[in-house]
């Protein structure tokens, strides 16, 4: 509950009229679940995001921002949860990304009486908006959450506008945690992210695939995103520009490495517009990262 | 026909033993059923099991223990029985001590149909467990027709070994061509679970198993005999043909629906009839019934474990059986170095 709220219950006389809309919305929708369950990374970014991690009471293994939610029980990989632990937690409402599985387990959560409600993962800014929205109304929301959500698709809305730049620059998304290099194609996540920030993808194959560092030159990419994790396994930037194949191209030789948290570019989710501006400061230079 | 090969050592009655195995897989199972994330109090237990309860919670502990626990319980004592069952056989048949029911390319072949049904068709058991169950059936059949042409067995096991490798790549092939959703359903396949537990999934399964470990029990003799040699069962009148011929199909039928359901589960196929052999000799009239119990218990064991050591979340079976079965393999190989 707000504080506004708080104060409009203390001087119900006063507040009369806003009492009476505030109860009328109230009859409308049932009461807002107090103990959530949460089953994939970005489910769990968006209920941060609408300000709710108060009523979280458990986690899957993929929830790792914001950092509070890795102290929170763990339930297991959101595709393969344990249903009697999340029952043990005793939610009033599961969120599950419509990743989440298996199907026979979300069945027994919903038979023993727990509001599960899907939230869509596609890697796309309609699924993105839809996924908030869901999101929000799952949590009957007071008019401060509201308003967080609202704010959170006008960051989006602007930060996702097309803009216009004089180039495109080629692109490869790199990442190697184990020494073998791996390229992201159509269908991922940091695809759409390039994609949205204005590049083009120098690797067409879909999914994530391993690539060899021949691959790597004859693709020949202006600049290489990558993840912080990778660089970490790398040995630093300049070793990461270093390796066979990235030397070759012209990203490797400018060490133009763009260099994003883990779950920034994996992500896809409610940061995307913080994502974005690191993507396309990368590619064109700081001033054009932040939309008007 | 009198068993050819009866142990001398004075071992345990075989009444006994499985006596106490069956009392021992009972408490086990109460024990399991009893426990798990849901902290339920011991006492509400029978009132829940019958339905008297009443209070707040009941309700949501009722179909916890009745719709979540209790099948998986049985579930496990299905499965375990299955496997262990069907290793003891294939020991037997292959007179071999690394045998286990995957040699004939049960598991594998059940893995490949698994995995293609996750990477080109939709995901959820409805589809994987048929495809996971033909791909086990076309695999060792393949295999039986392949190298059941040389006489003896020798020729299937060899057989086995490169359709599983043949499994092997082209289960390799799916997973490059898998995506990232994809690769994740896989890798949890692969390591196996009992989450998919109901009662249809038992109700179905526990007849099947039953039939089918009981005509696999039938052949205690014959297996007996082979502990002799190939040509000393021949001589003393088992028909191998035909005994390779019905082992390898009721193994291929019992298994290949626990995989196609569990996905794959190591090691209790080929641990539980060595642990049965070390304590009570290999006499098959004790060896397969004794395997079935102590898989059972086994397999509920390891369940329980897998549901209670990280709650709430669950460890995959898979992680905990080759956990314990692998050290134990070393151990068993060590012993037979210096022996």
């Amino acid at each position: 509950m707000t504080d506004r709220a708080r104060m409009l219950r203390r001087r119900p006389l006063l507040a009369l009229p806003l009492l009476t809309a505030a109860l009328g919305a109230h009859a409308a929708a049932p009461a807002a679940p107090r103990r959530v369950v949460s089953l994939g990374g970005v489910v769990t970014e968006i209920v941060h995001a609408l300000g709710a991690d108060d009523r979280l009471v458990g986690v899957d293994q993929s929830s790792l921002h914001p950092p509070a939610a890795r102290a929170l029980p763990q339930v297991g990989y959101f595709r393969s949860f344990a249903v009697e632990g999340v029952l043990s937690l005793r939610p009033d409402l599961v969120l599950a990304s419509d990743q989440a599985g298996p199907p026979h387990a979300l069945q027994q959560l919903r038979a023993a009486g727990v509001a599960v409600v899907m939230v869509a993962s596609a890697p796309e800014v309609p699924a993105l908006e839809q996924s908030i929205d869901t999101v929000a109304a799952a949590l009957a929301l007071d008019a401060d959450g509201l308003a967080r959500a609202r704010e959170l698709r006008r960051q989006l809305d602007a930060a996702t506008q097309p803009v216009a730049h004089a180039s495109q620059p080629r692109v490869l998304i790199l990442s190697s945690h184990t020494g073998r290099l791996q390229a992201a194609g159509e269908g991922s996540a940091p695809h759409a992210l390039l994609t949205l920030a204005g590049g083009i993808n120098a690797f067409t194959q879909p999914g994530y695939k391993a690539i060899s560092a021949e691959a790597v030159a004859a693709a020949r990419p202006d600049a290489i995103l990558t993840s912080t994790l990778s660089i970490h396994a790398a040995g630093g930037v300049a070793a990461f520009a270093a390796q066979p194949g990235v030397a070759m191209t012209p990203a490797g030789r400018a060490q133009r490495v763009i260099v994003l948290d883990d779950l920034l570019l994996l992500g896809f989710g409610p940061r995307l517009p913080q994502a974005l501006e690191q993507v396309r400061a990368g590619l064109f230079g700081a001033a054009a990262a932040r939309p008007s | 026909m009198a068993s050819p090969a009866t142990p001398r050592r004075r071992r345990p009655g075989r009444a006994a033993v499985l006596a106490a195995l069956g009392t021992a897989l009972l408490v086990l199972a109460l024990a399991a059923a009893s426990n798990g994330a849901m902290r339920i109090p011991f006492s509400r237990l029978p009132a829940l099991m019958f339905g008297a309860g009443t209070g707040a919670e009941d309700a949501l502990w009722r179909n916890v223990l009745l719709q979540v626990r209790l099948p998986r319980v049985l579930l496990a004592i299905v499965v375990g029985t299955g496997l262990a069952v069907s290793g003891a056989a294939m020991q037997a048949l292959f007179r071999n001590p690394l045998a286990e029911p995957g040699l004939i390319g049960v598991s594998l072949g059940g893995a490949l149909g698994a995995v293609a049904a996750i990477v080109l068709g939709a995901p959820g058991l409805a589809v994987i467990a048929p495809s996971a169950f033909a791909g086990s059936l076309a695999a060792t059949l393949l295999a039986y027709r392949l190298g059941g042409r040389s006489t003896g067995v020798a020729g299937v096991l060899l057989a086995g070994v490169a359709i599983n490798a043949l499994c092997a790549a082209v289960i390799g092939l799916f997973t490059w061509q898998a995506n990232d959703a994809q690769l994740r359903s896989l890798t949890f396949w692969n390591l196996g679970s009992l989450a998919a537990a109901s009662w249809p999934l038992v109700a179905a399964l526990a007849p099947w198993v039953a039939a089918l470990s009981l005509l696999l029990l039938r052949d205690w003799r014959a297996m007996n005999a082979l502990l002799l040699g190939e040509r000393e069962a021949q001589h003393l009148g088992f028909a191998l043909a035909a005994l390779r011929r019905r082992l390898v199909v009721l193994v291929a039928l019992l298994v290949g629906p626990l995989v196609a359901v569990t996905g794959t589960i190591g090691f209790v196929g080929l641990v539980v009839p060595h642990l049965v052999r070390l304590t009570l000799g290999a006499d098959h009239r004790a060896l397969l019934p004794a395997s079935l119990l102590v898989g059972a218990i086994a397999l509920t064991l390891a369940d329980w474990l897998a549901r209670i050591v990280a709650v709430p979340s669950e460890v995959p079976i898979g992680i905990i059986t080759s956990l314990v079965g692998g050290p134990f393999l070393l151990w068993l190989l060590a012993r037979r170095g210096t022996a």
